[in-house]
């Protein structure tokens, strides 16, 4: 079943000189895990605001091409209804929260969408739970470090039950442990909960693993869309794309003669190829 | 010269972040600040330009005690340039944000344009001149408010997190940019959690955890220590991940260059 529907997708911000967008044709399946990199500056915040209705509702602009999100066309539904179906974890945690504790943030949006009390105390138990901080329900999240704030920005999200989650470089504040591990949470969700997963990420070593899927953006264009070996055998990294050291360390001995029957993708896939290298 | 004697720092609210610091920066040394998230790193670098004062022990920048200075004074010599980049960026054009503080520190007009133009140039960021900085890109953004702290050419560069947001072109010119700095004879400090982005340059890094110093030395033996890195939330390289797992290969490996050049030459012995 399609979920996200994009077709011809053009946008220019009021006042810009350039396009940010051109052209960009994406379908996303429900239950996939998207990946979605490129170079500074390559649309890729851009795509993420029309998924949920900021551009254009939000930032102003000229859209040309249909944005259609769990059926609905963002460019007529107000971001609250929108944001029911689509959850949106920003870079900063500390621009999402914003309550004196933090199951007050992760009430705020059941409590906006006018549930019930007990539906609403339902869904933060859930949402703690499923994040793993229950532990932190009563501390205020300007004292918790930033991994913590970020699993309370992802339970404030999850709390509204979306079908599509939108993160926009959401480790890149956290030290590498915490990064792993909010991965990690959004991987479960994805698999556990089948919700449909957009990341957009430069650092591809740690999330790779978990994507079914990458589409690399360039100039505002789609430029490679497919699995992650597909997209780094086509020499991703040539375009200027993070791809992990051990993909970009086998392109580069390819390049030298050196026989690699596949190219790995991750550091346990690298081991076996090297290991073969060494022993055949 | 920076030099940190002793250090401890407590915020206000009785926090106390920064303990029995010690350390030495020479001109032209590039190191790197590494540790988890609250381990101190951002603090640390703001008591080199004296936003932060020691509560006990002292930081003396080329010999000069930041308690006994202003601000004012250090920032000629210690260009700081934030995490967040919407901390710092004000103006209404890329132009007018570069050439601010050179204009605050009276330069002629001549003299700014030429200096902002190279900086501009160096950081691929001319096709923005006269664009809003809240237009660009959270990643172009960040290299305009590296691009207002270089213009005034400070001779002590710390820059906290520089690669969020950064592909890997842009990477690799901060990269180039660094070491050009330092054969400048200039000081390079970078605040990161970035590993791999530390494995490709190898500086000195210096692991703060806690609050303290837990080692200080070369990138190739603290990033390869399981139980170091793991102790300050860090993950090794994925270059030393593979390379210690596999058998006779060299664990000081962390760079994907140098492992090209180690598999190539045992690749070509046993053939």
């Amino acid at each position: 079943m399609t979920i996200i529907d994009i077709k011809d997708l053009s946008f220019s911000y009021a006042g810009a000189a350039r396009q940010s967008l051109r052209n960009v044709n994406l379908e996303v399946k429900k239950g996939e895990f998207v990946i979605v990199t490129g170079p500074s500056g390559c649309g890729k915040t851009t795509l993420c605001r029309c998924l949920n209705g900021l551009v254009p509702n939000f930032y102003a602009g000229e859209l040309t091409g249909e944005v259609f999100v769990c059926g609905l066309d963002v460019r007529h539904q107000p971001t609250s209804v929108l944001s029911r179906h689509v959850g949106f974890v920003f870079q900063n945690p500390e621009n999402q929260l914003f309550s004196l504790t933090v199951e007050r943030d992760v009430a705020f949006g059941p409590e906006n969408l006018g549930l019930s009390r007990e539906e609403t105390r339902r869904r933060v138990e859930w949402a703690l739970k499923v994040t793993e901080i229950e532990g932190l329900r009563d501390r205020a999240p300007y004292e918790l470090s930033g991994g913590q704030q970020q699993r309370a920005a992802l339970a404030s999200v999850l709390a509204m039950k979306p079908e599509v989650m939108v993160l926009d470089e959401p480790t890149s504040f956290l030290d590498p442990r915490s990064s792993r591990e909010i991965l990690s949470v959004v991987a479960k969700l994805n698999k556990e909960l089948g919700i449909t997963v957009i990341l957009v990420e430069h650092r591809l070593d740690l999330a790779t693993r978990h994507c079914n899927r990458i589409v690399v953006l360039d100039k505002g264009m789609v430029a490679l869309d497919g699995p992650p070996r597909s997209v780094y055998g086509k020499q991703a990294h040539l375009i200027g794309i993070g791809v992990p050291k051990v993909t970009l360390l086998f392109h580069l001995l390819k390049q030298d003669g050196v026989e690699i029957e596949k190219i790995p993708v991750t550091v346990e896939e690298a081991e076996a190829e090297l290991r073969g290298l060494l022993t055949n | 010269m920076i030099t940190v004697e002793n250090l401890r720092y407590v915020y206000p609210n009785g926090n106390e972040v920064l303990r029995d610091v010690n350390l030495h920066i020479e001109d032209g040394d590039f190191v790197a600040i590494m540790g988890e998230n609250g381990a101190g790193k951002t603090t640390l670098v703001k008591t080199f330009n004296g936003l932060l004062k020691p509560t006990d022990g002292r930081v003396l920048i080329d010999d000069v005690e930041t308690r006994k200075t202003s601000v004012a004074a250090l920032a000629r010599s210690v260009g700081l340039v934030f995490q967040n980049p919407d901390h710092q960026l004000f103006c209404e054009t890329v132009r007018d944000e570069v050439a601010y503080s050179l204009r605050n520190f009276g330069y002629p007009s001549d003299v700014i344009e030429r200096r902002v133009r190279g900086v501009l140039e160096t950081l691929d960021l001319m096709p923005y001149v006269d664009s809003s900085p809240f237009m660009l890109s959270g990643g172009e953004r960040k290299r305009v408010a590296l691009a207002s702290v270089l213009v005034w050419n400070p001779k002590h560069i710390v820059l906290d997190e520089p690669t969020i947001g950064q592909d890997y072109q842009q990477k690799d010119r901060l990269r180039n940019f660094i070491v050009q700095l330092n054969a400048q004879q200039k000081t390079v400090v970078v605040v990161t959690h970035d590993v791999e982005f530390i494995a490709e340059c190898r500086p000195r890094v210096v692991l703060l955890s806690g609050g303290r110093i837990m080692a200080d030395g070369k990138a190739e033996e603290i990033l390869t220590d399981k139980a170091l890195t793991e102790r300050a939330s860090l993950l090794r390289p994925q270059i030393s991940l593979l390379f210690s797992s596999v058998a006779n290969l060299p664990h000081d490996v962390i760079d994907v260059f140098s492992a090209k050049a180690v598999i190539n030459s045992a690749v070509r012995r046993r053939t």
